[in-house]
């Protein structure tokens, strides 16, 4: 196999943020503290710029020996994740100095997580899939633990890295027993072997059914989501929005890839696998988030039922799955940064909150991010014509074609569940009197990204084509 | 003529003046002028215009028309189709008509939170007159569901004492229904490749399992927001809590979108299935006939009353649109239509009253024909209305809904007649406790009449009451070609059915 120029150039948007990350690394160490605006903004702009990267020039192939594959799949999901996370760093700037942890290390560790996810999600072997998650992994859980003087956030960390190894290690059992029966760790090799025959051996389903564990853990699937909860309550907020969007997204390309990709002849198998996590995801996460007091705590439940869904178009394992998956991927990523933007502005007396009875009249005081937030509610709880809506719909289609008639009718009937939830913030907002008012936030990255966010759900909502033919050509990678 | 899309005018004009009442500033005084002058402004426009829908109307024809399509999602061959026929035009001018009524009744009466309170209306009313022109299934659901987002606030923000839990019950019964029909249009979707709805017509046959599941998954989300017994719990809940407007809105125009969506979807795209559970229909909906006229009669709320009212008079609607001959069909959408006209004015009329005094307890009013003459009348009027009076317009629609019920099923006629009676006993019950008697209380001894502002509101509301009831048939001739070809297509497909089911 060449490891000529070919497979540096496919990988170039992970070898320029690499650099910059190392470089930006060193900077920060000789300069110390003061660096930390300028590292902040540098590495933000990196992940921008990497984004772009992506597409000019746009590349398709394998590298490294057939480690690395890039295609319009994984672009797509590449391209969020970076745009996740810069945001993710952009918006975080407030609150860390507000808890006295501003500090350089931060949006390095962003960076080099966001490294993590890229190769996860371009790894085309069992290895290559196992060293970019636990870069991914390692990073998050120094950051997750990165407000060290708080108990939650070094409790969130702790735990959050004493279930990932247990993940981990399971994703890892799974991978050896894949390679002792299928005798290879690339994903050609295994396909390879599933399709000679070797899929009836239960060696391989047991491997298949470590694999598939060790990712719903990492996308918080039931019955693999007990750390979410708490991981999301307890880590900074600017952290959980890093860990709801980019690293589900992330997470989610990754369990697409290899089942859609080497299993994809166990398709039966992991169909029953995939079809119960989504029904048990959508039912907790709607059941589960009624009485939440914390927002945050209420925002990881969401995200579990989130996933739910999304799982439910994996499930159905045709290309319009895929394109539906994309699909809602894109959305959640939009209205969930929006949510996180406006949980960070809420502040009183200068003291962060996070509880919903904190949002208490908020359409009095502050009329505009109350409209904004009550965008993003009714578009999570999937009510027409908001985006959410076309993304649930456009699962739903993909489920009901595959044939998967009970999951959907359980699927829509956690969907009213949950949009109690949703409406119990918009009451908290609009009916309530308020209590005492929020901070008037001055203007800031926050309030500029909660307003983007809701007017791109407002567009998505009235043209949702432009969306679906990107969700279309990302399903091609897979299907070509 | 159709050149210029004239539906999607009335549909998104509505939306101009939320544009305006979003950007206007100032002290807040001339901020709540502004908005409340801009949104009467842009309704009555609207209005204006959709009365062009009727004069162009060609009443000779069945099919759609002012029909527009353009591509919206493509990738998903979704349309953005718009078009009507004799079914869906007069709910069109039925929502146009109201939503100035509602925002002229709430001139004074709503105090806090002006600009919001309009806005939730005009897009109240983009999302209605869409849901009724809507010829996609996609489109049609994302205009069925999206009522539900100003409703809810309306009855939370501006609703009274137990609003929150009126607002929760209504989201969420509504939106239970609903994504059972969402399934249903997917299944519908699927089979068809497009979700166009001309061309479901046309095409869609479906296998008799398949099509009562789907009648099924629709009837959730219809009956619910008809509403039809047993799941018409949260209306009565939702009108005592709603602001005036509210109501109005509510009974006026909301629960025809259930009678609509029967005729528009259920009914010609499953027509063997229909024919299975018409009787299931007809049992709920004489139930609903006696038992919620029942009901009424000891209600203590006013609104509570009408709102039972309501559901008896839908199970007219619903035992007339599946008897499926001409005159039944034509009665229940004629019914609908008066109910739209007479509860709404039902409805305001309390809400004068609410106005003045702060409750709608039945027990707190009594004597006002001596200090309130004309709202005796106006009251009289509607109430008659209501019941049935020949020469208004409530008898004309019950009259050819028994007719037509009459010589399909004797049975179910006569039931649903004792509904008559039974509304004739709770209507003039509420009527004499509330407007005769002495006028004994301290508190009413000062109450005023109408006002000028008042009287506006109700005038066309009386006119077309009295124009229904005397001369009918410029209200039925325009829908006669489409209701005739809804029966005809229906036996049609029945016919074939059954001869299909005979052969070997």
């Amino acid at each position: 196999m060449m490891l000529g120029i070919e497979s540096w150039t496919l990988a170039r948007p992970e070898l320029f943020l690499a650099a910059v990350t190392a470089l930006l690394l060193v900077y920060g160490v000789v300069r110390g503290e003061v660096a930390t605006p300028f590292v902040s903004t540098a590495t933000a702009l990196a992940l921008l710029v990497t984004a772009v990267l992506l597409f000019v020039p746009y590349r398709e192939g394998t590298a490294f020996a057939s480690l690395f594959i890039v295609d319009r799949l994984t672009t797509t999901m590449k391209a969020l994740v970076l745009v996740g996370s810069a945001i993710a760093i952009l918006m975080s700037r407030a609150y860390f100095e507000r808890i006295k942890a501003w500090r350089f290390e931060y949006p390095l560790l962003v960076a080099l997580a966001t490294l993590g996810m890229m190769l996860m999600i371009s790894a085309n072997d069992l290895m290559a899939l196992y060293v970019g998650l636990e870069l991914q992994s390692l990073a998050l859980y120094v950051i997750a633990a990165f407000h060290r003087d708080s108990v939650r956030s070094t409790e969130a960390g702790v735990k959050y890295f004493v279930l990932g190894s247990v993940a981990s290690g399971m994703l890892l059992f799974g991978a050896s027993l894949i390679y002792g029966f299928c005798g290879g760790t690339a994903f050609v090799q295994i396909s390879r072997a599933l399709i000679e025959g070797r899929g009836g051996e239960l060696g391989v389903v047991i491997g298949l059914v470590f694999v598939v564990a060790g990712l719903a853990f990492k996308v918080s699937a039931v019955p693999f989501h007990m750390w979410t909860p708490d991981v999301y309550e307890g880590a900074p907020t600017p952290v959980t929005a890093l860990f709801a969007v980019a690293a589900k997204i992330a997470a989610m390309s990754l369990m697409i890839s290899v089942l859609m990709g080497p299993f994809k002849p166990l398709f039966a198998q992991w169909q029953q696998i995939v079809v119960v996590a989504s029904v048990l995801s959508m039912g907790l996460g709607a059941f589960a988030a009624l009485r939440q007091q914390n927002f945050k705590r209420l925002m990881a439940y969401s995200s579990i039922g989130n996933v739910g869904y999304i799982l439910l178009g994996l499930a159905s394992g045709t290309e319009k799955g895929i394109q539906s998956v994309v699909f809602y991927l894109a959305i959640y990523l939009v209205m969930t940064m929006g949510v996180f933007a406006v949980i960070l502005m809420m502040k009183r007396r200068n003291v962060m909150v996070e509880n919903i009875a904190d949002l208490a009249g908020l359409a009095r005081s502050e009329p505009t991010m109350a409209l904004a937030l009550l965008v993003f509610m009714f578009s999570q709880a999937g009510i027409p014509p908001l985006a959410g809506f076309w993304g649930k719909l456009y699962i739903f289609i993909a489920a009901v074609e595959a044939g998967l008639y009970v999951p959907a009718v359980l699927g829509v009937l956690a969907s009213v569940v949950a949009s109690y939830y949703y409406l119990r913030i918009v009451k908290v907002m609009y009916f309530d009197e308020p209590a005492e008012a929020l901070d008037r936030p001055a203007f800031s990255v926050n309030r500029a990204v909660a307003f983007a966010a809701a007017i791109l759900v407002a567009a998505f909502s009235l043209a949702p084509q432009p969306l679906s033919l990107v969700a279309a050509a990302a399903a091609k990678g897979l299907f070509p | 003529m159709s050149s210029w899309p004239i539906l999607s005018l009335i549909t998104f004009l509505p939306l101009v003046g939320v544009f305006f009442c979003l950007v206007v500033n100032g002290p807040k005084e001339a901020v709540d002028r502004n908005c409340r002058s801009a949104a009467l402004l842009t309704s009555v426009v609207t209005f204006l215009i959709s009365l062009l829908l009727w004069a162009r109307f060609d009443a000779t024809k069945a099919g759609f028309q002012f029909e527009e399509k353009l591509d919206w999602v493509p990738a998903l061959n979704i349309g953005y189709h718009m078009g009507i026929d004799g079914i869906s035009l007069f709910f069109v001018l039925l929502a146009t008509l109201l939503t100035p009524i509602c925002i002229l009744s709430a001139w004074d009466a709503v105090r806090v939170r002006v600009k919001e309170y309009m806005i939730a209306f005009l897009v109240l009313e983009t999302f209605m007159v869409g849901m009724f022109s809507a010829l996609d299934l996609a489109l049609f659901y994302v205009f069925f569901e999206g009522v539900l987002i100003p409703m809810f606030l309306i009855i939370g923000v501006w609703g009274g004492e137990r609003r929150v839990y009126a607002a929760f019950k209504f989201f969420l019964y509504t939106l239970l229904g609903s994504v059972l029909m969402l399934l249903a249009i997917i299944a519908i979707y699927w089979q068809l490749g497009t979700s166009d709805i001309p061309t479901a017509m046309e095409k869609l046959s479906l296998p008799f399992t398949w099509q009562c599941w789907l009648f099924l998954a629709f009837f959730a989300s219809f009956a619910v927001k008809m509403p039809m017994w047993p799941v018409h719990t949260w209306l009565p809940d939702a009108h005592v809590e709603a602001p005036t407007a509210g109501s109005v809105m509510l009974a006026g125009v909301l629960l025809k979108m259930g009678g609509y969506g029967f005729l528009r979807l259920s009914i010609p795209l499953l027509p063997e299935a229909t024919q299975y559970f018409a009787p299931m229909i007809f049992g709920l909906s004489v139930v609903a006939v006696i038992y919620t006229s029942l009901v009424a009669l000891v209600q203590e709320d006013m609104k509570k009353l009408i709102a039972y009212s309501s559901v008896a008079h839908m199970g007219l609607v619903t035992i007339g649109a599946f008897i499926l001959n001409m005159q039944s069909v034509q009665g229940s959408m004629f019914q609908m239509l008066s109910h739209g006209i007479v509860s709404a004015a039902l409805f305001l009329c309390v809400g004068v009253l609410y106005d003045r005094m702060h409750t709608h307890e039945i027990a707190v009013f009594g004597g006002l024909v001596h200090r309130m003459p004309r709202y005796a009348f106006v009251f009289m009027f509607f109430t008659l209305a209501s019941i049935g009076l020949p020469g208004l317009s409530g008898f004309v629609g019950e009259f050819l809904v028994l007719l037509g019920t009459f010589k399909v099923n004797t049975w179910v006629a006569f039931l649903a007649a004792t509904g008559m009676f039974l509304g004739a006993a709770y209507a003039l019950w509420l009527y004499r406790k509330i407007i005769f008697g002495e006028l004994t209380k301290e508190s009413l001894k000062a109450i005023l009449d109408m006002n000028r502002r008042e009287v506006v509101v109700f005038l066309p509301l009386v006119l077309l009451a009295l124009w229904m009831g005397i001369y009918p048939n410029s209200f039925l001739d325009p829908m006669a070609p489409t209701i005739d070809k809804l029966v005809g297509d229906y036996q049609a497909a029945i016919k074939l059915a059954h001869t299909a089911s005979l052969a070997p």
